[in-house]
């Protein structure tokens, strides 16, 4: 929030210092500031999603009903994975584009300036609609992240139509967003930065904008064919009028399952800088992780359906959807053989945010795992709807992209507030997060194995010991969560002064400009470092 | 500031203002909606609705003017100008995969999910449902016919639609003749091609809505008349939207032609408009193909 104070020394002739009150924030242009506001919002939906998680783990601690309804426990299923999804995860990724690209690439602010300031302010107005939706008659949307048709459009709560507006109004946040970050990209590079130059962040996130530019709008046109179906009688998703609920679907993952990957490439990128830093030595295989980082982006249109075997899909469509998914995890090797042969023969050093992005390579590669054994159809019969999915996706969405998120934080924290951050209480976190998320979703996989059902209040008994286990976890990870909110609030009020190369192995133009980096950096672009990366 | 570095705007109050205003359209259009539902008066969702369309129509008149005042200060370098366009060309891709969302829905309906409500392919099963259901295309039948009465007729290609198909095409080799003119710096010229371009929108929106009140009134084609009409409307409806705007588009552009913006080195408002409406016109012909004729 205020890194502001010591940067006002740090100004260039025609540009002076933010403004002040909060103006600043309504009105700003600064890459940095709305970069600050949108991690301080996703740290806040984060803490609201999460809250709506322990509620979750806490009717689940025990078999039987004990804390709330089972159309609450809907609704709240549904609202942490929206809010997780749309307002944690992304606009953190988009608030570390923020701030970081710009100043990786030379250039003095992203390209379109007013419109990012339009693209983060859209966002807390969307969710206020969405979370507003609780308070209404009916409650609010309790059909699942994946709002599938009927259940979102015959048999939905009245609010699923301030649902879809909200849907629209983030995909407008996100659309713009993207536009923003590939016109940077592709016109702001400083003289000499060559695309095969390209720092591996800005990379992933110009092949994640294109992705977002191609599915938001396609999950725009799906909530919209809801809208109709709801308010003016068409059949989009009705058989009795020639339609089909199964196509809801198919439009729906074909928005899906790149958004999966919108939420994982960015994070790819973070890690691909953080182990060449903490290892001192440059990462291996710049040119293979572009390529993989690609073919996964094109790959990632052709295997929407992995998410419908058990729905009835022709033979043909089983099989090409199981091979073309397994084929991703080629391109996803590729990336985890990079990041172990970068640190083979380093001189590593385990900081926080190494600790992190360590955890991060060895956790979403199990995640990986049981995303392949899901890939697989007839065995996905089985394991489809059940808990093995839900720890599937929270290995790769948890220790993978909430984590990378957290290591970029860490990383780039001095950077932002010129202070480097506590290394006892970072370390606390990490290994409390670590423990805690292992305990939490681990146990997933054998209750899932064993057959129960995701998105239900109550189960089994033969569920009950691991579902203790599981909720026990869920408290320790979202509790070690305050040290993160401590870590960053101290970070920025204080501590040990940052060098401009905070980490002594960092490379990169970002690290060339001084910590808390000025308010404005490279008003003429750089002169690009001998050796990068 | 030389004009040689990238202008980095100063504080603007525009964007918060338009996020209020689409909260304002957005929240309004669901209170509304869910009124009528409900069969409530829609008061309070109509009036937020309005406020919310007319914040936003003010703040682009704002918006757009803050950055024609800049642009014709000579504040924007060539480097500007490439943001701008691809800006644009993005805009307009992340259009056609909007579009794309509604023929995917058309294909599949047509070659999968008709055929199996019809006892054919690899999901014929789906027939029980329905056992004396054939499938066809146009659809005049839908499974229950109580609640999705069929169309008696849909619209012939071969009347409004070509019409509608050879205005939106000539349309688009007028625009470039005006593009033309421009460079070539014949401002009379430009006008006269930009207003033909503009009167053969109009000309084009008018058939649409005529077509529109003859498939309501005569046809008994509506939005409820099963998967035919749904893709049908939703289709050529946002094609129609896209029009209007677009023409909305040409008419400003050809306001800022009279009052003398532009110059032939210096003109992406004008391209910009013009991608967009050839991008509406392609549109159009894959409309034309797949919704009328095929
Ligand atoms: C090797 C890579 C991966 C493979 C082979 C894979 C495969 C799959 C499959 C087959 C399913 C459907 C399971 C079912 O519903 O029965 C699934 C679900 C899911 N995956 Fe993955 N996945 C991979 C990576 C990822 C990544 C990187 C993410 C996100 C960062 C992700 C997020 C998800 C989510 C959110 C779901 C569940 C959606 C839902 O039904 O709510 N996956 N995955
Ligand atoms: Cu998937």
């Amino acid at each position: 929030m205020s890194t502001l104070e010591t940067t006002l020394e740090s100004h260039e002739h025609a540009h002076h210092g933010p403004a002040k009150g909060i103006g600043r924030w309504l009105f700003t242009t600064n890459h940095k500031d709305i970069g600050s506001m949108y991690l301080w919002f996703s740290l806040l939906m984060f803490f609201i999603g999460g809250c709506m998680a322990l509620l979750i783990r806490a009717e689940l601690f025990q078999p039987g009903l004990q804390l709330v309804e089972p159309g609450f426990f809907n609704q709240m299923t549904t609202m942490h994975g929206l809010i997780m999804v749309f307002g944690a995860v992304m606009p953190a990724f988009v608030g570390l584009a923020n701030w970081m690209v710009p100043m990786m690439i030379g250039a003095p602010d992203m390209a379109l300036p007013r419109m990012n300031n339009w693209s983060f302010w859209i966002l807390p107005f969307a969710f206020a609609m969405l979370v507003s939706t609780l308070f209404m008659d009916g409650g609010a949307p309790n059909f699942g992240w994946t709002f599938y048709a009927p259940l979102s459009t015959t048999y939905a709560p009245p609010s699923v139509t301030y649902f879809i507006f909200a849907v629209h109004m983030m995909g407008i946040s996100s659309i713009m967003g993207a536009i923003n970050i590939i016109a940077t990209i592709l016109n702001m590079r400083t003289p000499g930065m060559t695309m095969m130059k390209l720092p591996l962040f800005c990379w992933t996130w110009l092949i994640t904008a294109f992705l977002l530019i191609a599915v938001m709008p396609v999950l725009a046109g799906v909530v919209t064919m809801m809208l109709m179906d709801i308010h003016f009688g068409t059949s989009f998703f009705n058989a009795a009028g020639g339609g089909d609920p199964v196509l809801f679907q198919h439009v729906f993952w074909f928005f899906g399952h790149p958004e999966v990957y919108i939420m994982i490439l960015p994070a790819f990128g973070i890690i691909s800088h953080i182990i060449p830093t903490f290892a001192r030595k440059p990462l291996f295989g710049y040119a293979s992780m572009v390529y993989a980082t690609a073919s996964i982006a094109i790959l990632s249109f052709l295997v929407w359906a992995h998410h419908m075997f058990t729905v009835g899909l022709p033979l043909v469509g089983e099989l090409f959807f199981m091979f073309a998914t397994m084929l991703i995890a080629v391109p996803t090797g590729v990336k985890v053989f990079n990041w172990v042969a970068t640190m083979f023969r380093g001189s590593m050093t385990f900081e926080t945010p190494m600790l992190f992005a360590l955890a991060f390579v060895v956790l979403f590669t199990i995640g990986g795992f049981s995303g392949l054994m899901l890939a697989i159809a007839p065995v996905d019969f089985q394991y489809h709807d059940t808990y093995f999915v839900v720890a599937h996706f929270h290995y790769v969405l948890v220790p993978g992209a909430v984590f990378a998120i957290m290591a970029g934080v860490y990383y780039w924290l001095p950077k932002w507030t010129g202070h480097m951050l506590n290394e006892t209480m970072g370390k606390l976190h990490f290994w409390i997060s670590f423990i805690g998320v292992n305990i939490t979703f681990f146990p997933m996989h054998f209750i899932g194995l064993a057959g129960m059902p995701r998105r239900i209040p109550d189960y089994a008994l033969q569920f009950a010991d691991f579902n203790m286990v599981a909720s026990i976890g869920a408290f320790i990870f979202g509790l070690s969560q305050l040290i993160f909110l401590w870590n960053v609030i101290a970070c920025v009020r204080g501590g040990r002064r940052a060098e401009a190369r905070a980490w002594e192995g960092a490379e990169g133009l970002e690290w060339e400009v001084a910590s808390p980096a000025p308010y404005h950096t490279f008003a003429t672009p750089p002169k690009l470092p001998e050796t990068p990366r | 500031m030389s004009s040689s570095t990238y202008y980095v705007p100063e504080q603007s109050r525009w964007p918060i203002l338009a996020s209020i205003a689409l909260f304002l359209l957005a929240y309004g259009a669901g209170t509304l909606l869910n009124a009528m539902n409900a069969d409530r008066g829609g008061g309070l969702g109509l009036v937020l609705l309005l406020a919310g369309a007319l914040m936003m129509g003010l703040i682009l008149v704002g918006w757009f003017g803050n950055v024609i005042h800049e642009s014709r200060d000579g504040l924007y370098s060539p480097q500007m100008d490439r943001s701008f366009r691809w800006g644009m060309s993005w805009f307009i891709f992340s259009e056609v995969m909007f579009f794309a969302a509604f023929f995917g829905a058309l294909f599949y309906v047509r070659t999968l999910a008709l055929p199996w409500l019809g006892g054919e392919g690899d999901k014929g099963v789906s027939q029980m449902l329905w056992p004396e259901f054939t499938a066809q295309w146009p659809l005049f039948n839908p499974p229950d016919a109580e609640q999705f009465p069929g169309p008696r007729e849909v619209i012939s290609p071969w009347h409004i639609p070509l019409l509608n198909t050879c205005l939106l095409v000539t349309s688009s080799f007028t625009l470039t003749l005006a593009h033309k003119a421009l460079l070539k710096n014949e401002r009379m010229q430009v006008r006269r091609w930009l207003f033909l371009t503009i009167v053969l929108g109009l000309v084009f929106l008018g058939f649409q809505a005529y077509e529109y009140v003859e498939a309501y009134h005569e046809l008994g084609l509506t939005l409820q008349s099963g998967i035919y009409g749904a893709t049908f409307f939703i289709l050529t409806g946002f094609h129609g939207l896209h029009v209007t705007l677009g023409t909305l588009m040409l008419i400003i552009i050809l306001g800022r032609i009279v009052v003398g913006h532009f110059s032939p080195r210096q003109h992406f408002g004008f391209e910009a408009v013009a991608w967009y409406w050839h991008f509406v016109d392609v549109v159009w012909i894959g409309l034309f193909l797949f919704v009328y004729v095929l």
